[in-house]
């Protein structure tokens, strides 16, 4: 009871800093609508290419990817408010009155998620606005926003993982710039069929990969390979987990 | 120009120049972050060179001129940020009491970044030619290059240095970057204009000098010599470069009024 009240504390005090501070909600928002209207409008024509064969058109198709990207970034931008928090004490004081302090965590990571939907729901209303076509079910479209707050968790908590290990805002590069390589590491712009030299290697190697495919064959009704993508998410969760929790130790030991 | 007021352009040049090189942390990622991406899209937008009317068939002889755009946005936070802190230091007061001519202060403050443009420009022509990049225009394009690169750099610089000056914050002129790369995104830089399929990206594409400036460096790569893709260049650049240098000498006067 005290863990769950302490976790939606921290979540409720991060979401009001968020939706009542214009510099943190207008980026959030902004950052998606962006790389969504760059990639689905300006290199739609690559579509045309021999090989490229998506059956819902190039803005579904970017739509995916742009709707995961949102979500981990989401969960970035959260870890900058842990290392902000931690940076000016507030994580010291927050440490001190919380008898688990997992909970913390696990407000943090309820509050990227609350954000996500938020910028899930702009970004869902404007691409079908602009004639997105979707063939998947209902059912299939949870199954894709499931895949989406999959990597908002992986990310929130690899974030947090870094905040709390540093506790200065100036951590801020590492938990961006990984999460940004990873994110371009996947087929962005064509299926991973299409994809040459080491970036088609790359590709294949990282656990990203099937969940991007994942979503684009779910957005379109196609067969899914639901174990490979849930478990690639899941596992990210987990391994992510351990790192966050192992960064809260950290910061314990350093008094917070 | 007087004697007294070449001496101290010169040393107020120099002093950009060395304050510029002897920063790896404008120096690196401004070199290393451009050529990351471009590999990273050149993988992923290779198929396009499969479309029919595609201009040529290496897609990073295509992609290569996005970089020089990259790294000229860098010198838009290098240069503004750096005089940001003159001004936030109090060093710009200092300066300002000196008799030399708003102009000259302000191309001055731009010598780093012009130079840090033109040591980048090399690396990607040289990078970029040695991983497959064609480069049509021969030798002589190499000096059409970089003076092109010169000019762009300048161009950007002047638009920081507008910034700093408004509002002399550095964090206010570390924003712009975001805003500016939505300029590169709206552009024809990964696909030519007329492959642009959305009428209203084509648009916005064709009235973005962005897309005129990619143009032109990417002329020199793919076709050889191209006078209207160069003119179109150099014109925006020289456009740009004209209209940030005289409100960032407005600037100047407003906040030495001010002051």
């Amino acid at each position: 009871m005290r863990t769950r009240s302490v976790a939606l504390a921290v979540a409720w005090r991060n979401l009001h800093n968020f939706f009542t501070n214009p510099a943190l909600v207008v980026p959030a928002l902004l950052f998606p609508l962006f790389f969504f209207t760059a990639f689905a409008g300006g290199l739609s024509g690559i579509s045309n290419a021999p090989g490229f064969d998506f059956p819902d058109g190039y803005t579904a198709f970017q739509f995916v990817f742009v709707l995961l990207q949102a979500s981990a970034f989401g969960g970035v931008f959260t870890g900058f408010a842990i290392a902000r928090d931690f940076e000016a004490g507030f994580g010291r004081r927050l440490m001190l009155a919380a008898p688990r302090r997992s909970a913390i965590v696990a407000g943090y990571a309820l509050a990227a998620l609350t954000r996500a939907v938020f910028v899930w729901a702009m970004l869902t209303v404007i691409a079908l606005a602009v004639g997105m076509q979707v063939s998947g079910s209902v059912r299939d479209l949870a199954g894709l926003y499931l895949l989406a707050a999959l990597t908002c968790l992986a990310a929130v908590l690899y974030a947090t993982g870094i905040a709390l290990r540093f506790r200065s805002l100036q951590a801020g590069p590492l938990m961006q710039t990984p999460t940004f390589l990873v994110l371009f590491l996947v087929p962005v712009y064509v299926p991973i069929e299409l994809l040459t030299g080491w970036v088609e290697a790359a590709a294949h190697l990282n656990p990203v990969t099937p969940m991007v495919e994942a979503g684009r064959d779910l957005i379109s009704g196609g067969s899914v390979h639901v174990l490979l993508a849930y478990g690639c998410g899941l596992g990210l969760v987990l391994a992510f987990s351990v790192w966050a929790l192992g960064g809260l130790r950290s910061a314990e030991a350093a008094g917070g | 120009m007087s004697r007294a007021t070449r001496i101290q352009v010169a040393e107020l040049a120099r002093r950009s120049i060395v304050r510029t090189l002897r920063q790896p942390a404008q120096v690196v990622p401004t070199i290393i972050f451009p050529l990351a991406l471009l590999s990273v899209n050149v993988g992923g937008l290779h198929p396009a060179t499969a479309l029919p009317g595609f201009p040529t068939d290496s897609y990073l002889s295509f992609l290569i001129a996005v970089p020089f755009i990259q790294a000229a946005i860098f010198a838009v936070n290098n240069g503004g940020a750096d005089l940001a802190r003159d001004i936030e230091t109090g060093f710009f007061d200092r300066l300002a009491l000196t008799p030399m001519s708003g102009t000259a202060l302000v191309m001055a403050q731009l010598a780093g970044v012009v130079v840090l443009g033109v040591i980048q420009g090399s690396i990607y022509l040289l990078v970029g030619v040695t991983f497959g990049a064609s480069f049509d225009a021969g030798a002589a394009g190499v000096l059409v290059l970089l003076a092109l690169v010169l000019l762009i750099m300048f161009a950007f610089g002047c638009i920081g240095l507008f910034f700093a000056f408004r509002t002399g914050s550095s964090e206010a002129v570390q924003g712009l970057f975001p805003v500016l790369f939505v300029f590169l995104f709206l552009s024809s830089q990964a696909l030519p204009r007329d492959l642009l399929e959305q009428d209203w990206f084509r648009t916005i594409a064709t009235y973005n000098p962005v897309s005129y400036l990619i143009e032109g460096i990417r002329s020199l790569f793919i076709i050889g010599w191209d006078p209207e893709a160069l003119a179109l260049a150099f014109g925006c650049a020289a456009g740009i470069g004209t209209i940030f240098l005289t409100l960032a000498v407005g600037s100047l006067r407003t906040r030495l009024t001010r002051t």
